[in-house]
């Protein structure tokens, strides 16, 4: 979706400032927020792209006025809301009003989400299809603007570039975010020119590479 | 400007950002709503957050990528191995894990400086780099990276020579990226945990450089 996620190429936010010894944590509520996001996760009720729609999915004046902690917990009360895990009214009133209702799986112990932690949750599938394109075929994105989830920016719709890598076959998060399955596809690494994105008064030193799943792409010349 | 840490305090909230305050506040009284109902509900264990946060605050951070830097600028087979499979070479250090299951190390050339960015989230190698910093996650960052690197990179105080190559990547898939920063020169016979000292968080996002040897920290 053209959310406010989509940054790359919009103007007017000034500059970035870095900030000397950065702590981890700005405050104990981040720390609070990263483990209720996290632990709700391991719950099964939603998957990583769902997580990843239900942020860009916040009002833009939301997204962009607010910390990305915020945007966490912002999105995760409304995942528990839209799912009857939680109510508005209990977080209103900081308490359990109403049941629990079941999930997919219990709450994770310290030990189960400590290794779930270490092993992570690889995002590669088999799939029974090669691959369409190769390292160094010149491709075109697409130019859509689907509602719904997608990874592929507005600043590299309808642009050539040249495939680089051929990563494998990943989930496809267009279909993952909204319970349409992992439908996996092959994912390529594609080198555009930064005048190919920014026109000619772009750096002539830039090379911006994306990652693209294979149902963002299509022959250059087609 | 330091930034306490009080790890055991769970009812004090240290709120910095001096322009949203107010804003501040209601995250953080959202968030503790939101921890007690989960935890009453049975949807989380206490031990289980409590876990969350120590591994990420104590255990894997910027220190974890450095490590694996200096190893890849002294052992040129290692470094093979890196750049050919990041996530199989990391974990020859024992790091791995969550945003870090598909890892792809890119190299700093004379030719060539990376600099990498999430422009549509925050994603960040997490089991090499730890949690990103706020910068990372911020508009100006993520909006300028793609379009003005050089500009952003102005910002951090750094300046490449014009013709270099600037490439950026977008981490809109699966594949998190770690910049494998050049050598400084005069490191001759420096021993990995000299080296690693040399090797910032910025230096293996791209946005920076290593430190200079004999220069002030």
């Amino acid at each position: 979706m053209n959310g406010p996620q989509d940054l790359g190429g919009t103007m007017g936010f000034g500059p970035v400032c870095p900030q000397a010894n950065e702590p981890v944590f700005h405050g104990e509520w981040e720390k609070r927020a990263l483990a209720i996001t996290l632990a709700s996760a391991a719950l099964g009720e939603w998957n990583l792209d769902m997580g990843r729609h239900a942020r860009e999915s916040l009002p833009p004046h939301v997204y962009l006025g607010v910390s990305y902690y915020e945007i966490w917990t912002r999105a995760l009360a409304q995942m528990l809301h839209e799912r009857g895990m939680v109510t508005k009214q209990e977080v209103q009133q900081a308490q359990m009003l109403v049941p629990p209702v079941p999930t997919k799986k219990p709450a994770a112990s310290a030990a189960q989400l400590q290794a779930a932690l270490a092993t992570g949750s690889p995002y590669d599938r088999k799939v029974n299809h090669p691959a369409r394109f190769a390292v160094g075929d010149v491709v075109r994105t697409r130019v859509m603007h689907p509602a719904t989830h997608t990874r592929l920016p507005r600043y590299a719709r309808g642009k050539v570039g040249e495939v680089v890598a051929v990563h494998g076959t990943f989930v496809f998060p267009d279909t993952h975010a909204h319970s349409q399955g992992e439908q996996p596809q092959w994912c390529y690494g594609v080198r555009f020119g930064g005048t190919e994105l920014w026109g000619a008064d772009a750096d002539p030193t830039l090379e911006v590479l994306v990652d693209c799943w294979e149902p963002y792409l299509m022959e250059a010349a087609a | 400007m330091t930034h306490p840490s009080h790890p055991h305090d769970h009812d004090h909230d240290h709120e910095h950002d001096h322009d949203h305050g107010s804003e501040l506040s209601q995250a953080a009284i959202r968030v503790r709503a939101l921890e007690t109902v989960l935890l009453a509900k049975g949807y989380v264990n206490a031990d289980a957050l409590d876990l969350i946060v120590e591994t990420y605050e104590t255990k894997i951070g910027p220190r974890c990528g450095a490590q694996v830097v200096a190893r890849a600028w002294v052992d040129a087979a290692y470094k093979a191995r890196l750049l050919a499979d990041g996530t199989a070479a990391v974990a020859e250090l024992s790091f791995s894990g969550r945003q870090g299951e598909h890892l792809q190390v890119v190299e700093n050339t004379e030719g060539v400086h990376n600099m990498v960015v999430c422009t549509l989230c925050s994603c960040y190698p997490w089991p090499v780099l730890g949690l990103p910093p706020v910068w990372y996650k911020s508009a100006p960052y993520r909006s300028r990276a793609v379009l003005e690197p050089r500009a952003v990179l102005a910002d951090f105080g750094v300046a490449l020579p014009a013709d270099k190559t600037v490439r950026v990547w977008d981490s809109t898939a699966e594949i998190r990226y770690l910049v494998l920063p050049q050598r400084p020169t005069g490191t001759q016979g420096w021993s990995e945990a000299q080296l690693a000292e040399l090797i910032t968080r910025d230096s293996m996002i791209g946005t920076g450089l290593p430190k200079v040897p004999g220069a002030a920290a």
